[in-house]
């Protein structure tokens, strides 16, 4: 991505990708939410939305970086700082 | 000076039978939450698994192996004096000496064979049938009786929730010989070193014993992004594209990563009526045996059928990899 996206474009593209892995209504990926008690989103769907963000926002997030992202507000907050 | 003779072989091989076997005990994911914090739903939604077959205590790895080998020569017709080496594809035997291919072929009946077991773990099927068929085409081997075998149960603690609702028992195998028409392709291998820690041994079994341990994560994500552009050069490989495809096996390690491969094949130009294995559903993951054993099951389940292109993609610790494109026989 040419220019730095917005935390609110970063936020659109999460619940993009969360949507397409889990099925999860975009509307309900909101920043407060746990990925794990909200969303009911298991640990290896977690490495898929990582790849595809890491896709999308051309960051990289290991598998230890990943463990902290407990909330969309936490992975929107990753984004921003390392893309 | 001397000059040393070189063989060579015929020009082509193929596959010319399969058989496989699993042991008669059904373990559903409903009796393994008798022993853990687990449940059916729970290991559906990981893994796709709804039961697997565990071996039982006198039931051996070159047992498994024996059978399967045994239906693999009827399949194709042939005598065992037909065939002048074993390959046994494992990394679950006892101990590391004695090897068991040499007791397979002694057992099944093939004379002073060439026997030899190779260690490539989950990706060891699509090693061995690599190397039997080069070993033909060579002039090494005459035909070579590939198999691959697995006692993942004595491996595995069945206290750990993550490894033990996975991994089964089995075996599957090939008869690799002379062919008038191309019926392996080449084999696309290689190898990830740097992730070696990812899948191992611990000596954390509850009477001491070495168990299996994986990083899920890592793996998973290893596997869903690095194996389908590895299938893709296998097909290149073979001088066919995607398109072509009748059938995709991967190794039967968790039914979500067979999905992710086939998806992005699909992206790459496989059709959507392509058959996917999923043997996993019934049989769990059985290492170096899966894919042979998936072979043979949808074989008999009629979803494939003589001269169908399949694409084998085998993958697991060390990080090792391997595939090729073969008719199926």
């Amino acid at each position: 991505m040419a220019d730095k996206p917005s935390d609110a474009q970063i936020l659109e593209g999460l619940a993009g990708i969360v949507e397409d892995i889990a099925g999860v209504s975009p509307e309900d990926v909101t920043a407060d939410k746990s990925f794990v008690d909200d969303l009911d989103i298991d640990s290896l769907s977690m490495v898929e939305i990582a790849v595809q963000a890491e896709d999308k926002f051309g960051v990289k997030i290991p598998d230890d970086e990943l463990a902290n992202l407990k909330t969309v507000g936490d992975a929107v907050n990753y984004v921003s700082a390392n893309a | 000076m001397s000059t040393l003779n070189q063989t060579t072989g015929p020009e082509a091989t193929a596959i010319l039978g399969v058989g496989s076997f699993q042991p008669e005990r059904v373990v559903t994911n409903d009796e393994l939450s008798l022993h853990m914090d687990t449940n059916d739903q729970w290991i559906r939604d990981r893994v796709g698994i709804r039961e697997r077959r565990f071996a039982g205590p006198d039931e051996r790895l070159v047992d498994m192996a024996v059978t399967a080998g045994s239906k693999a020569l009827a399949d194709a017709g042939l005598a065992p004096s037909d065939v002048d080496t074993v390959i046994l594809a494992n990394c679950t035997m006892p101990h590391p000496i004695p090897n068991g291919a040499a007791q397979v072929a002694d057992r099944i009946g093939l004379k002073a064979a060439g026997a030899f077991d190779l260690n490539a773990a989950c990706a060891g099927f699509c090693y061995s049938l690599g190397t039997a068929s080069d070993l033909v085409r060579a002039g090494s081997a005459k035909r070579v009786l590939v198999i691959g075998a697995e006692k993942l149960t004595d491996w595995v603690d069945p206290t750990d929730r993550a490894n033990a609702i996975i991994f089964a028992d089995g075996a599957g195998a090939a008869v690799v010989g002379p062919a008038e028409r191309p019926g392996i392709g080449p084999v696309v291998w290689g190898s990830a070193g740097d992730l070696v820690d990812t899948i191992g041994m611990n000596p954390t079994g509850p009477t001491g014993n070495k168990v299996l341990y994986q990083e899920g994560q890592a793996v998973f994500r290893w596997a869903t992004t690095q194996i389908a552009p590895i299938a893709l050069r296998a097909v290149e490989a073979a001088g066919i594209t995607p398109a072509d495809l009748d059938v995709l096996i991967p190794h039967q390690a968790n039914l979500r990563i067979v999905e992710a491969i086939a998806k992005k094949l699909r992206a790459n130009g496989a059709r959507e009526e392509m058959v996917v294995a999923d043997d996993i559903v019934f049989s769990g993951n059985t290492s170096s045996a899966s894919i042979p054993m998936a072979m043979d099951h949808l074989r008999g389940a009629g979803r494939i059928k003589p001269g169908d292109l399949a694409l084998l993609v085998g993958f697991g610790a060390g990080l090792s990899y391997a595939g090729q494109v073969v008719v199926c026989p």
